[in-house]
Formats: C-alpha cells, structure tokens, sequence
C-alpha cells in the first residue's frame, strides 16, 4: 500500500475502542442537492462513521428498487456528476473525522477522466472510490490516480469469488474490501446469509486488513450479528427507504432516517458483546 | 481516429486500399486474422466491466466454451440441430427487380429469414442452449426488446427442457404484444420491465440482477454481440456461419467475392456473422447501417458511430450514446432490434480500424426499402434488416455514379418481417378499417 487511507484509520481506531464500524449509504442529489447535503449530515449526526455517497446512475446494475428509485428521480431532478465534489467538500466541513467514500458505477468516471475525478475528488476532500462495476483485472487506470492522488480504491468480493480472486482484489484495494453478504443486489433482507461470514474469514485470510459487509442489513439486531465478524457494516437501502415517500414532510424523513440509522449504530456499538 | 469517413465514396472504399493498409498493418503486428481475434479485447473495447459477482460464473462460461468448441461432439450436435431444426444451411436469393433500384448492382440476398423463429438469433441461442446443459444448469434468462431474441431462447429452452425467463421492458411489451403470447405458448415467463426507459436497455439491466442472485443455477442467455466477455467473441462464433456459407454461395454462384457486404447494426450479431468470413478479404468492402432514427440531427436515433463516444455499458466498453456525464442518452428507431444505446466492441474496434464502414440509415429510408423489396421481390422483411437494403440502395447507386455496374453486394437478411406487420400498416396507412386507438400502442413505430 503506497498511500495511507483515513478510512482504514478510522476503521483501526474502532476496532481498538471495540467496535465494528457504521457505513451508510446516501445518493447525492435526491431529492436534490441541497436536501441530500441534510440527509448525509442527519445521517452522520446520528452515529454513522464512515459516509458512502452515490453517484446517480441510469443503469445501476448492482443496486435494487429502493435505490434504483432514488438514483431515477434525483436524475430527473437535475443531479450532475459534479455535485458529488460540493457534497463531499459540505460534509468534510461539517464532520472533519468522517471519511466520505464516493460510490459510482464506472461510466461516470470514465466519462469525466479518471484521473480528473481522482483529482477533483482528492480536492473537495473524498477519501476514495467504491465501484460497483470495476474489478481490478479493468482497474489499471484508476489504480494509478488513485496512487496519484492518495485515495482509497474500495473493490467488491462476493460469496462467488474464488481464492484467487480474493487475493486479487485484496490486494488492488486500499481502505477496505467489500464483502457482499450474497449473491444479489442491493436492498434489505431478512437475514443476511451465513456466507457472509466465511467471506470476511476468507478475504482476511486473503491478505485483506480490513473488510466490511453490505447488502441486506437494515436493522441493528441485522447490524450487531454481521458487526460480529466485520470491521465495518455497510447499509444502503434501509436508510434510503426513509426518504422516498414524498407524502411525509421532508423534516419527518429526517428524523426516522436518524432513528434507523441510531438503531444501526446501536448495533454495531454492541456487536462484539453479543459474539 | 482513423475510422473510414461514412461519407467517403464507395468507390474509395471498394478499392479497399484502405482494407489492405489494415490487414498488411494487423499481419505485419500479430499475424493473427481479424476474423479469429479472441476477447476479452478487441482492440481498446470490450473487456469486463461487471460486479465481482459474476466473474465466476463468466470465467466457467468460458472454459465451457472453449472446451465445446473443441468438442466434435458438441460441434456434431450444433451441426445437427442448424441443420435439421433451424433449416441451415440458409438460402442465398438474387433479387434482380429489386437491384434495378440499387443502381444496377448484383444484389443476393443471406436469407437468415427462413430460419426457424425467424431470424438469424436461433444461430446463437442453440449454441449457447446446448452450452447450458454441459454446464449443467436447468434456467436461462433472457432480455429482449422486439421480441425476436426472446422467442428464440422460449423456443430452445422448450426444446431442450430449459426453465426460461424472459425480462422486457413495460413499453415493448405492449409494443409486442403478440410476441409476448408467443413467448408464453412455449412455456417462457415474460417479465414486463418497469424502471428506466422500459425498453430493452433496461430490460437487459433486470436480466443482469437477476444473474447476479441465481448465477447458480442460471444461465444469462444473451442476445448479442454485445456484453462483458466472453459474451462478444461466443456469439460471434455462433453466428459465423452466416458469412460461411454465405463466402461459399456467393463463390458458387458467381465465382469469385462480393465487392459489397451489407448488413443493420443493433447489437451487431448479425453484421458480425456475415462479416465474419470476410475480414480478411481485403477487396471486399463492409458496411454496417446502424438506426438514423428521425435524423442523427434530431437526437433521435441509435447512431453509435455518428452519434456517440466511448464508454461502458452492460459490461463492455463501446461506442456508446451518452451525455457528458456518462449517463445512457435514450435511443429511437422505428426498429425496436436496432433501438439500443450501445453496440458490440468488435464492431467498435472495426470501426476505429476502418475495416468496416458504419453508416445512420433513417426510418423513413429504412420502411422505403421495406416496402420496395416487398413489391419487387415478394418478401417482407423485418425492419431492422430493411436499414441494410436501404444501405445497399445507397451504396449501389454511389457505384453506379462512380461508372461501375453489376458488382456484387450481398445484404444479410437478419429476419422476416411478420412481426412488424402492425406497424408497416400504420406507416403506410393500409388499413381500411377506422382508425383504432389501440393500434399505435401494438406497434413499434413511435419509439
């Protein structure tokens, strides 16, 4: 590892005070801009470590119909690829100890110049890139800007990947890996498959230092049980669900975003109790 | 970029010095054919640009299909089932009335019509098809925008005891919809597809979720030569045999090459499979017509070449319509098989290689060589081939301006028209019966 990652800082910090980690997962730009700047903030004033924010997209393969909805209607809002950068400088001023990953699937990137979005992420305070759509065999390009401009290169494993790729992807990665907990899409579920937890082992064993698990978790009972073996617990679309019924006054999404994501980061605080 | 300009005469491209410049440059680097160039790249295009999920199940895909391809038993049954069940090897039709309008050329017609379902995309679902049992799974998924691709994977997976699954957008479903009965009669579950623009592109982005969940047990039964590898290179293999025997006939018929081969570009699986046996041949020069829609002018279209840039869509880099923020642009055409943002990398890399020549026809050129070769030749083809016979009409005629007479173009006739008949009939206003309302929704022809 050339560069050294706030996010695997913060995560090392955690794990000594005895904790998994909190990342939640916002898009930037729904309902709009503005609004999503105060959802990612409520978010981390309730107890979120880490912030995943997303790059809307018209195709998201890898994510379900809460986030699909979401990506959908802050595009037809107007989202811009550049708001990302104003967002992320919003929040880094707002909570200096919280590292802002961007998620983005790969075109986006591609289109603005990798090593442009290396650069202006780097410059509004980003902590690095998780993407969805890029595996490290197509990476070449990001992982020099990424070196360039020192940020975290967050690739996925999933229950499906082999020793070899483990190795692969643990390696290219900087900040942490991310363990899909099953086969799937984004969304929440009502149990989060045992192969979760044999991932994690394996990608450790794999050479990863720290690897945290998305896909499925949407309460902190869901939380505390996968914060049991994780360095940090991913959650998407359980936070994204408390924001997309326009009938609620946009102030009451607010405070029941706060309460789902206090009842996560209740999870993850007792985690290691439970194990 | 040193693509061949669209508009550079014909004759220019004919006499190939173009075409030789690049097979003398490619012998000269590789010494490999174009016609054998493997994946993942072609060129700077293609490539793999999936969630990690699916890498497994794509590297077993293609060990499979190596080992198949090396398998004469495998080859044998391919064989068979082209022969006896999908009617190959398939006709090669002169159509002298109809190249009266093409400036007097040669004009053959590769009938991949008469193909069982109807159309070149049987070649590709019953290799694939077979490919699934030796893999050993019970489900295939497919996405479709016509219909035409969605029917072929029912129809195979009915022969050969497949559950199979078909995702299609909202919109081409009412568009469709005596596609979708067809579907159903064979046993297939059709997915209406309701996020997004509701047409294929997104109908292919619910068969990729899907993937991802069942990868065990399911198999993505692609359509097209588009996709993350080894999806371009397997179906291009699957559908070679087009320019196979299509090189063959011609060869017997007239005793030597075509000067002209033509053919529509969605995806590119059916340029691909006629181009295919030609790539090498320098002095035979290749023309894909990709949809003009209302006008490359018009923002209206799924002009890749003229219209789009670089970029990655449903796992392969490509030409690709989008804005400048990287988000897919909506594509139009009067022909739902042609209506797709994004399109096959090997086409791309021929593009940037100038081995082949990529031109917008619009639907209004497109439906007139529609209905010209229905009156001249008594065979009514589907809209998306009907863009390649109104590129042979304009190649033909450019010949004809540049003195030359009774050479050779062969268009690949991707497929029968029956599907489209609702929609030519509103086009032309050939019904006699007062004008309902429902018809327009049953059409495809206000994409």
């Amino acid at each position: 590892m050339i560069a050294t990652s706030s996010t695997a800082a913060r995560l090392s910090q955690l794990r000594d005070e005895g904790r998994p980690a909190l990342v939640g997962y916002l898009p930037v730009g729904f309902p709009s801009v503005e609004a999503s700047v105060e959802a990612v903030t409520a978010m981390v004033d309730a107890g979120v470590d880490v912030v995943e924010l997303g790059v809307p997209y018209t195709d998201p393969v890898m994510d379900g119909p809460v986030i699909q909805q979401a990506a959908e209607r802050a595009l037809a809002a107007g989202a811009r690829v550049a708001d990302v950068f104003r967002v992320v400088e919003a929040l880094r001023s707002h909570a200096p100890h919280v590292p802002v990953l961007v998620m983005s699937y790969w075109n986006p990137v591609l289109r603005h110049g990798v090593g442009m979005f290396a650069r202006d992420l780097a410059a509004a305070g980003g902590a690095g890139l998780i993407t969805p759509d890029l595996i490290p065999d197509e990476a070449a390009a990001w992982v020099a800007a990424s070196d360039e401009h020192g940020l975290d290169r967050v690739f996925l494993v999933a229950p499906s990947s082999t020793t070899e790729r483990l190795r692969l992807t643990a390696n290219a990665s900087r900040g942490f890996v991310y363990a899909a907990s099953t086969m799937g899409v984004t969304g929440a579920r009502s149990q989060v498959g045992a192969a979760a937890e044999r991932l994690v082992a394996d990608t450790r064993e794999a050479g990863a230092e720290h690897v945290c698990v998305g896909l499925g978790v949407s309460d902190g009972e869901q939380a505390a049980q996968v914060g049991a073996f994780a360095d940090g617990v991913i959650v998407g679309s359980a936070l994204v669900r408390t924001l997309l019924d326009d009938a609620v006054p946009w102030v009451a999404r607010l405070d029941t975003l706060q309460t789902v994501t206090a009842d996560l980061a209740a999870g993850v605080a007792r985690a290691h109790e439970e194990s | 970029m040193n693509s061949q300009n669209p508009d550079a005469p014909v004759s220019e491209a004919l006499s190939s010095t173009l075409a030789h410049q690049v097979l003398g440059r490619l012998d000269d680097a590789a010494g490999t054919r174009l016609a054998d160039q493997q994946g993942p790249y072609f060129g700077q295009f293609g490539g793999r640009f999936v969630p990690e999920a699916l890498v497994a199940a794509l590297d077993e895909l293609e060990t499979e299909y190596r080992k198949a391809l090396e398998d004469p038993q495998f080859r044998q049954e391919l064989a068979r089932l082209q022969r006896e069940y999908t009617g190959r090897p398939s006709p090669l039709t002169e159509v002298p009335r109809f190249a009266q309008h093409a400036g007097g050329q040669r004009v053959f017609l590769k009938r991949e019509d008469l193909n069982h379902t109807g159309s070149h995309k049987i070649n590709n679902v019953l290799g694939q098809a077979l490919l699934v049992k030796r893999m050993g799974k019970t489900r295939v998924i497919a996405e479709t925008g016509a219909g035409q691709h969605g029917v072929a994977t029912a129809t195979a997976a009915a022969l050969l005891d497949l559950e199979c699954v078909v995702y299609m957008g909202e919109e081409d479903t009412r568009r469709q919809a005596l596609n979708v009965a067809r579907m159903r009669l064979l046993g297939a579950t059709v997915v209406p597809v309701q996020i997004g623009s509701r047409t294929l592109k997104d109908a292919i982005n619910e068969a990729l979720r899907d993937w991802v969940a069942n990868v065990e047990t399911t198999h993505y039964l692609l359509g097209t030569v588009t996709g993350p590898h080894p999806f371009p290179e397997m179906v291009r293999e699957f559908h070679r045999v087009i320019g196979e025997e299509a090189r063959e006939q011609v060869l017997e018929r007239v005793g030597r090459l075509p000067d002209v081969v033509a053919a529509c570009v969605g995806g590119g699986s059916n340029a691909l499979g006629i181009f295919n046996a030609f790539l090498d041949d320098p002095d035979v020069a290749l023309y894909g017509f990709e949809a003009g829609g209302e006008g490359v002018d018009s923002g209206r279209h799924a002009a890749r070449f003229s219209g789009g840039a670089p970029g990655v869509l449903h796992g392969a880099r490509s030409y690709l319509l989008q804005d400048e923020d990287g988000q897919t642009l909506p594509s139009h055409s009067v022909s739902a098989g042609l209506d797709y943002p994004s399109v096959g990398p090997a086409h791309s890399w021929l593009h940037d290689l100038g081995r082949a020549t990529y031109r917008p026809v619009t639907d209004d050129e497109a439906m007139e060589a529609f209905r010209l070769l229905c009156r001249t030749e008594g065979i009514i083809p589907a809209i998306e081939s009907a863009h390649a016979l109104a590129g042979a009409i304009q190649v033909g005629r450019e010949l004809r301006e540049a003195g030359e007479t009774q050479k050779v173009i062969v268009v690949n006739l991707s497929g029968r028209g029956d599907k489209d008949v609702a929609t030519a009939a509103r086009w032309f206003d050939l019904l006699d019966a007062p004008a309902d309302d429902t018809a327009g929704e049953t059409a495809e022809g206000d994409r």
